[in-house]
This record gives structure tokens, C-alpha cells and sequence, in this order.
């Protein structure tokens, strides 16, 4: 490929960035001073271009180091793996979390969603403005700057706050909850400390599965991973064998949990008979839906029980390449994810032949960047690649053509964890928990205003009042306003729903979703109008522009909120509530992808159950 | 040369608002329902172009979908039933007319007024355009953030031309992000990648690295991205200085076939001369050999042929 690449050259801090993942350029022709050995042929084809999936661990890279993608940065990334600027550029500049322009060094990400606005993140941003600024511009010494961020995935304890440090020894850190002086004193130079995990509320109650070994194991250790029951389900799997596997995870009629609820067992069998090789399997670990965060507390808390179930799920389907996608904002889930894949990998529990089976399997991590989008499976897929986030046109299906054209298992994190009962006690033993249509027991965010936020873990069928319960319910004094179920793309329910039993089947037919499992709480203190419009900035934000109604009409949809809820609307409020209707119909009938199909939802149910515009003369 | 290889395709049934058709295997729907005379909108759709159905005006609705389908990029199953007209089709077309009529100045777009028309589209009402954005204020936009408004203007993507060649200009205020000038500069044809998608959400734009102007970026002046422009957001300047003087005029301008004199692959050009004066270049698409594709000789190297003596000489 003939490139042209700008004249600005890489400082030498950015090259050796790019260096420490890429190794030394070999020649003159991919970024080395050039030598007479060099010769006059230009190394190119598609060994060249086949690098293309290390652009976004390198894109990283250039971040951490020097706090932005500098021109000549990126033109040396080009060189080095043999894409077009042009195309790197659009790649970078679709990631929240880089920076095409000069960036001071150290950025704290302010969580301003949902779920902080409930528990004081507007009255972060405000002392925050007043203290030390305007969001997005510099404080006196020039080093730091603050940021308003969607999600941060810390809900539970919110307000959250997520504080990078770009240079020689970069830093990121989370901060939750985190008051204004947290963050200025982060801005003034001082990194936070590393956050520590809260215990567990559940903690030794009979009805956790998933989270049995939380807060009792030592998650940075694969001693106390095996002494507490960790492998025995790769060696129970080893001894049923792929095909057993697939019986058993079949049999247990397990639902994916990460949104779409398809039957795992179907989607392992399509991939396992595909002739065509290699297969790949995905663990997505991309979880931004706000209220969301669940996959951070299962890395943070119990990582090699990941590791353990995609080895399982490798075995079944034929895989021997492996890709967990965890979101760019979980620095403590990450430090613990790599150092349990390093433990796997020294002490034969991935590679070649492992636990002496013959069994060949590897994990490659990636990082996102700051998009919700990429949690959609295919975009996930174009995210590996080196490509924008831009979800793909189904058919054709994973199964069939996935990560690099492949046939792909993709499953979220809690898909997987499940796999190691099933493995362990067999499919219709695990089917015995839960009710007939949704087997098993699921994991909850409970976020917002609830007495003890947190993970919690009920068998399929508990009823939300149930759930709120053990939460503590509603904070004290305060009374129950409505409830998000299932995220920014799930839908409020009021008080009335209450004894909604939480299951697939029950949820379908009440026509609501559990979605990723957020159970985001709102008291009569928080109102819903800024819940609505930071839910509309949301999706305008993290569409990713590929098709119309989701670009244009998440754009509109924002609007016809703004208008009604600064009470100048055009027309009459049932004409904006009915435009509203329109675009909802539009996106959810014509976009590509499941973002823009569910971009209306939460706000629709709250227009049509809480008519929190609708006056006296319009109902 | 050995024998030309001959394909057999089998060919599937299909029923289009009811009527049976007969398909070939591997043809989109689209293909299907024009071959049967039916009109449906397209956008971002190119005869020689990889579909990548971004606009979602030509969606239909195929039975036991739960979303609408794109016709441009789906290919034709047996027994499929597909309706192209039904209340749910013309509901989406509808919206994504308003939602590029609101955003988007579609006034050199060929169609767009008709179809605003037969689908009843009304962008006006999601109220007065907002005020243009400066020179590279959208180039720069970070993703994940924007600035919202009251709500009480509609958000376009109008800016100022970029006019920074003698050749074509690039006028993004009539971009609908069709993918098609990326696709002919990259993989699809010339492979040349001076262009590329850049940004997130509505502030995604296409651009060359860091938007440099296009004398610094890697572009060749083919023009085939002008080519398959579907809305005149690149224009030949030629055209787009005629068209700000409003001298350009389509009625006065006559088309003649001719052969590329430069080269020995025979190009077929199609001079578009208004005033004895070449004003535009394009090339057929049937042709077997370039599909409609030029270089920048053929495209743009047409000046030596209206030189004229100065007079007196």
C-alpha cells in the first residue's frame, strides 16, 4: 500500500510508546531510520496490513504517554502497521476517551448519568465549576482539566470519577464516591489511591452461585482460585468432552445475560459444527449501559472464573483463540484481568496443552476506549480490527461470519460464569433454579436512590419488591418514585410494578426488559425531566453516525425533550409528544443496530406511565 | 484465453406486495423489485459500489422480520415476502426524509423533492435550522461530547465550503454520510484512502487526517468520488463556481461520448459542455472496463482542449 504520510515526525516518547507494544520497525520502510540495507523495495502486501488489530492497543499507548494523538504520532502508527492516515484518524477521533487535540496530561472523567445524578453528581459539577472551572477548560497550572463523562460503571458507589494521568508512568484511577475535593486535589497533582472493592452484601447467603467466591478469594491469586473450587469445571469438561459440554450447557436452557437472551447452548453448537477455521470466541466485557456493572465486580472480584469458563466454552466450540473486551473505564477490573491472565497463562492453565490435555487456548485482552456502541457485538468485532465501532448489517450472523470473517461465540461476562455450575452440577440440575422460561439466577445493579446499592444475586422469578428488600428499599424518608429496568435502553416502571416477577418470560410479556440487569431507583427528590434529557445526550453521544434514524433522530428526539421540557414546545405538547411517537417509530423500525431500536425506549415508557409533562388539559 | 467461466445460479421465488417473482440467487431485494418496475428511494445505494445501507430510505419489510430490512443489501430468499409499501415502509422512509431534509441542504440532490412529496416528509417541523457552524468547528468536534441547545432550532451540518483546489470542491453541508466517496477512494475502486469517516454520533463527518486540506492529504484527483456523490456535496468547481454565479444551467448543456485521448485503456468520458465550454466529466457506469471510474487526466485534464489564442495573436 502506497502511503502518504504527513510531514510532523513522532517525538521520541510517542515512538517509544508505540515501540513498547509493536517491538523495534524493522526497516526504514515501517518507521526506522532509513539504511543503506533498506534496499529499493517496499514491504507491503497482506503480511503488512495484517497488524491492522493492534491499532487501538497502540492508539492507547500514544494516549497514556503523551495525553493526546499528535499528527506525527499517528503518522508513525501508520507506517508502522501499513494503514492509511485518513483511516487511523477516523478510528482514533471515534473514541471518547482519545484526544485528536492537545490534551493537558491529567483528565478526571466526571460521571454525570444517570445513576450519579442520583446520588450528588450535580452537586459535583457545581462545586466543581466553582472552584475550579468550567468543564473542559484548564485550572491555573495548566496540567489538568475535567471532563463531564457518560457512565462510569461505578454506580453503586456514586458519584464516581475516573482520573487518567498521561507521561513516563501513567496512572489511571478510579475515585467513588468522590467529593470536589477529591478531584481538585487530583487536578492539583495527586494520584488516588487504588480503589478497594466494597464487601459483598450478599456475603454467604445461600441463593449465590455466581458470586459465591466474592470477597472470600483472593483475586489475584490462582492458589486461592483453585482452593476454592476453581478448575474443577474445566476438568469435569475435559472428561464430557466438547460435545458433552454442549449437552449439558443445552440442556440447561441458559438465556445470554447480556441483553438479547439468546439460548447459549444454540449458539455454541452453530459455531462447534462450522467447518471453516479457526473459530474465535469473545467474552464482551464492553457493559456501558449506565446503571451498569456487573462485569467490572465480577473481574474486580473473581477474574479467573472468567478465564476458567471461556476456556470451557473454547473447548466446546473448537476455539483456540480467545479476546475478552473489557470497557476502557474499569482500571481496577483490568489490572486484575491481566494479572490473572498472566498467572493462566505461567502456570499451564492457558497456551499450549493445557492442564496437560492436549488443549490449545489463549486470550488476548483489549481495552475500549470510551464507546457504548462497541458493546454491540459486531461493532465489537469491527473494534478488535482495527475499524471504527460501527456495528455491522446482519445476516450475515456471528455464527456464520464474525471477528475477521470468522464464526465467533460472543458471550457477555455472566453468560459465561454460569457455565461453570452448569459444567459442574449438569444442565438440568441448573435448570431446576429459576422458572421454566429463564433458568438459573441473575445478577442485579441496584443503583440510584436504594438504601445499599450494589450486585445482588437472585434465582430468575424474585419479584422487584423482593429485590428492593433486600436492598434495604427506598432510602429512609424517601419514597419510591419509579424504577429504570434494564438501563438507559430498558424502560421506567412505577410503583405499581412492584410485584413484576424478574424473568425473561414475565418481563416480555409486561412488555419490559431486563436489558444488562440495572434496577436504577428514583425517590420523589429526583426529578425526572434532567433524567430524561441526560438519557437523550446519552444516545445522541454514543450513536455511532453509521445510519440516519439513529444519527439525525436521536438528535431530534433530544430536541423535542428540550422543548417540552422548558415548557416552549412547538405547537401543543400532544403535538411534541406525538413527534416524539414518530421518531421513537423511525428509529426503532430503520436502524441498524439495536442502539438506535431501543433509543426511545426508556423515554417513551416514562412520556406514556408518568406523564411528567402532561398537563391538567392535555390527559 | 481460456474459456469464459460460466456461473449457474439457481433461481428463488419470491413475493413482492403480493405479486410472485422470480429472483436470481444472490440478487438483493432491490434488484428484484426493479426488475419489476417498482420505484424505491435510494440514497447511499451504488450499482458498483459495496452496499453499506447506511441512509435506510430504501427499507422494506420482509415477513417474520421484526425490523425493517435494507432491500440494497438484502439478498433475495426463497419464499420470501417482502412488502415495499406498507404503512410501517413509508413511515421510515418518511422519517429519514425529514431527518436529512432537517439537517442536510438536499437542494442539488437529485429526487429529494419528489420523494418529500410522495412520502409526505415535512422537515420543517422540527423547527428553524440552527446557526451554520464556523470553519472547522465540526472537523474538530470530540466524540462524546456536544453542545445541545434549547431545542428550539434543529441541529444541521451546514458549514462553510471547502474550496482549497482548482479541481473540486467539498461542500459538507450537503454530506448525508453515504459512505460512497469513501468507498470509491478506498477498496472499492481506487484505493488510494485520501478520505475516511471520522468522529461519532451527529458530529461524524468525512475527512481526510486531522482535515488537512487536500493538496497535503494522499488524494489523486480522480473524481471518482464525485462520481457517486449522491447529493452534489463534491462538485466539480467548474460546476460549483457556475452554480454561485447562477450561470449553471443544465437545459443549455449538451452531452457528448467520447474516447479518453490519454492513455491506451480507452476510458469512455461524457463531456458535459454549457457554452462551448466543457463543464463537467463523467463516465458511463456500464463501461466494462472502468465502471464509470476515471483518472485525473480523463477527469480533469480537459483544459488544453478550450485554450484559446489570446486575441490578437
Amino acid at each position: 500500500m502506497d502511503l502518504r504520510i504527513q510531514d510532523q515526525t513522532a517525538t521520541a516518547v510517542e515512538r517509544e510508546a508505540v515501540d513498547a507494544v509493536l517491538g523495534p520497525p524493522e526497516s526504514g520502510w515501517v518507521g526506522a531510520a532509513r539504511t543503506t540495507t533498506d534496499g529499493h523495495f517496499a514491504v507491503g502486501g497482506h503480511a503488512a496490513r495484517s497488524e491492522r488489530h493492534l491499532l487501538l492497543p497502540v492508539l492507547h499507548a500514544v494516549q497514556a504517554r503523551a495525553g493526546w494523538i499528535s499528527p506525527g504520532a499517528l503518522g508513525y502508527v501508520c507506517r508502522r502497521l501499513t494503514i492509511p492516515p485518513a483511516e487511523a484518524y477516523g478510528v482514533a477521533s471515534f473514541y471518547a476517551l482519545f484526544a485528536m487535540e492537545p490534551r493537558p496530561p491529567v483528565v478526571a472523567h466526571v460521571c454525570t448519568d444517570i445513576g450519579c445524578m442520583c446520588r450528588g453528581s450535580d452537586e459535583l459539577v457545581a462545586e466543581l465549576q466553582r472552584t475550579v472551572g468550567p468543564a473542559g477548560e484548564h485550572p491555573g497550572n495548566g496540567h489538568a482539566i475535567w471532563l463531564e463523562s457518560p457512565c462510569l460503571g461505578l454506580c453503586e458507589r456514586a458519584p464516581a470519577v475516573l482520573v487518567t494521568e498521561a507521561g513516563e508512568d501513567p496512572s489511571e484511577r478510579s475515585i467513588a464516591p468522590a467529593s470536589a475535593d477529591d478531584v481538585a486535589a487530583a487536578l492539583a497533582g495527586r494520584v488516588p489511591e487504588r480503589m478497594t472493592p466494597e464487601p459483598v452484601a450478599q456475603q454467604g447467603s445461600p441463593d449465590v452461585r455466581l458470586m459465591r467466591r466474592f470477597g472470600v478469594v483472593d483475586p489475584e491469586s490462582l492458589d486461592s482460585y483453585r482452593s476454592h473450587g476453581g478448575y474443577e469445571a474445566l476438568r469435569r469438561a475435559f472428561a464430557l468432552g466438547p460435545a458433552g459440554v454442549i449437552r449439558e450447557v443445552s440442556d440447561s436452557r441458559l438465556l445470554g445475560r447480556g441483553g438479547a437472551a439468546f439460548p447459549t447452548g444454540r449458539k455454541w453448537e452453530a459455531v462447534a459444527r462450522q467447518p471453516v477455521r479457526p473459530h474465535y470466541l469473545i467474552c464482551n466485557a464492553d457493559e456501558s449501559e449506565p446503571g451498569t456493572f456487573k462485569d467490572r465486580i465480577v473481574f474486580e472480584q473473581d477474574p479467573f472464573s472468567v478465564i476458567e469458563a471461556m476456556t470451557v466454552a473454547a473447548l466446546a466450540t473448537g476455539c483456540e483463540h480467545g479476546y475478552v473486551y473489557l470497557r476502557g473505564e474499569y482500571p481496577l477490573a483490568w489490572e486484575r484481568l491481566v494479572n490473572a491472565v498472566t498467572l493462566a497463562r505461567r502456570h499451564g492453565f492457558l497456551g499450549e496443552n493445557i492442564m496437560g490435555q492436549g488443549m490449545r487456548f489463549d486470550i488476548e485482552l483489549r481495552k475500549g476506549a470510551g464507546a457504548y456502541i462497541c458493546g454491540e457485538e459486531t461493532a465489537l468485532f469491527n473494534s478488535i480490527e482495527g475499524l471504527r465501532g460501527e456495528p455491522r448489517n446482519k445476516p450475515p450472523f456471528p455464527v456464520d461470519s464474525g471477528l475477521f470473517g470468522k464464526p465467533t461465540v460472543i458471550n457477555n461476562v455472566e453468560t459465561l460464569v454460569n457455565v461453570l455450575d452448569i459444567v459442574l452440577e449438569g444442565g438440568r440440575a441448573f435448570a431446576q433454579r429459576g422458572t421454566e422460561g429463564s433458568t438459573g439466577t441473575r445478577l442485579f445493579c441496584l443503583s440510584g436512590s436504594v438504601e445499599r446499592p450494589g450486585l445482588y444475586e437472585v434465582p430468575f422469578g424474585t419479584t422487584l419488591r423482593a429485590l428492593l428488600d433486600m436492598a434495604g428499599g427506598v432510602r429512609a424518608g424517601r419514597e419510591l418514585r419509579s424504577i429504570l429496568l434494564g438501563g438507559a435502553a430498558g424502560a421506567f416502571v412505577g410503583p405499581d410494578m412492584l410485584d413484576l416477577e424478574l424473568s425473561f418470560e414475565a418481563t416480555r410479556e409486561a412488555g419490559v426488559t431486563l436489558g444488562s440487569g440495572v434496577v436504577m431507583v428514583f425517590d420523589e427528590t429526583v426529578p425526572l425531566a434532567p433524567v430524561l434529557l441526560r438519557i437523550a445526550a446519552f444516545f445522541r453521544d454514543e450513536s455511532c453516525g453509521q445510519c440516519v434514524p439513529c444519527r439525525v433522530g436521536t438528535v431530534r428526539q433530544q430536541e423535542a425533550l428540550l422543548r417540552l421540557v422548558s415548557d416552549r414546545p412547538r405547537g401543543s405538547v400532544e403535538d411534541e409528544l406525538a413527534l416524539l411517537d414518530e421518531i421513537a417509530r423511525g428509529m426503532r423500525d430503520a436502524s441498524i443496530c439495536g442502539l438506535g431500536q431501543t433509543a426511545a425506549n426508556a423515554i417513551e415508557s416514562a412520556l406514556r406511565g408518568l406523564r411528567p409533562f402532561r398537563t391538567e388539559a392535555v390527559s | 484465453m481460456s474459456a469464459v467461466p460460466v456461473t449457474l445460479r439457481r433461481t428463488v421465488e419470491l413475493e413482492i406486495d403480493g405479486e410472485a417473482v422470480r429472483a436470481r440467487e444472490g440478487e438483493t431485494i432491490l434488484g428484484a423489485c426493479r426488475r419489476s418496475g417498482l420505484d424505491i428511494p435510494t440514497l447511499c445505494f451504488g450499482e458498483t459500489l459495496t452496499p453499506v445501507n447506511a441512509c435506510r430510505v430504501c427499507m422494506v419489510e420482509v415477513e417474520g422480520s421484526r425490523v425493517l430490512v435494507p432491500s440494497c443489501a438484502r439478498k433475495v430468499e426463497d419464499g420470501m415476502k417482502v412488502k415495499t409499501a406498507s404503512e410501517r415502509v413509508r413511515h421510515a422512509r418518511k422519517m429519514v426524509l425529514e431527518f436529512l431534509g432537517s439537517s442536510v441542504d438536499l437542494s442539488t440532490t437529485p429526487r429529494a423533492d419528489e420523494w418529500m412529496a410522495e412520502y409526505d416528509a415535512r422537515p420543517e417541523r422540527y423547527g428553524p435550522p440552527a446557526p451554520p457552524a464556523a470553519e472547522g468547528e465540526r472537523d474538530r468536534a470530540q466524540a462524546g461530547h456536544h453542545h445541545a441547545g434549547d431545542g428550539q432550532t434543529a441541529a444541521t451540518v451546514a458549514q462553510p465550503v471547502k474550496v482549497d483546489n482548482e479541481l473540486y470542491v467539498r461542500d459538507y453541508a450537503k454530506c448525508i454520510l453515504c459512505y460512497k466517496c469513501v468507498e470509491g477512494c478506498g477498496t472499492d475502486w481506487q484505493n488510494t484512502f485520501a478520505i475516511a469517516v471520522a468522529g461519532r454520533g451527529f458530529e461524524t463527518r468525512i475527512a481526510t487526517e486531522y482535515a488537512v486540506p487536500l493538496p497535503g492529504s494522499a488524494c489523486v484527483y480522480c473524481g471518482n468520488c464525485i462520481a457517486v456523490c449522491p447529493t452534489g456535496a463534491l462538485m466539480f468547481k467548474s460546476e460549483h463556481d457556475r452554480r454561485a454565479e447562477g450561470t449553471w444551467d443544465e437545459s443549455q448543456q449538451t452531452q457528448t461520448d467520447t474516447i479518453c485521448p490519454y492513455c491506451g485503456v480507452g476510458c469512455n468520458l461524457t463531456l458535459h459542455v454549457q457554452d462551448n465550454t466543457i463543464v463537467k466529466v463523467t463516465s458511463p457506469l456500464d463501461h466494462d472496463v472502468t465502471s464509470g471510474n476515471l483518472c485525473v487526466k480523463g477527469r480533469f485534464g480537459f483544459q488544453h482542449v478550450q485554450s484559446r489564442a489570446p486575441k490578437g495573436v
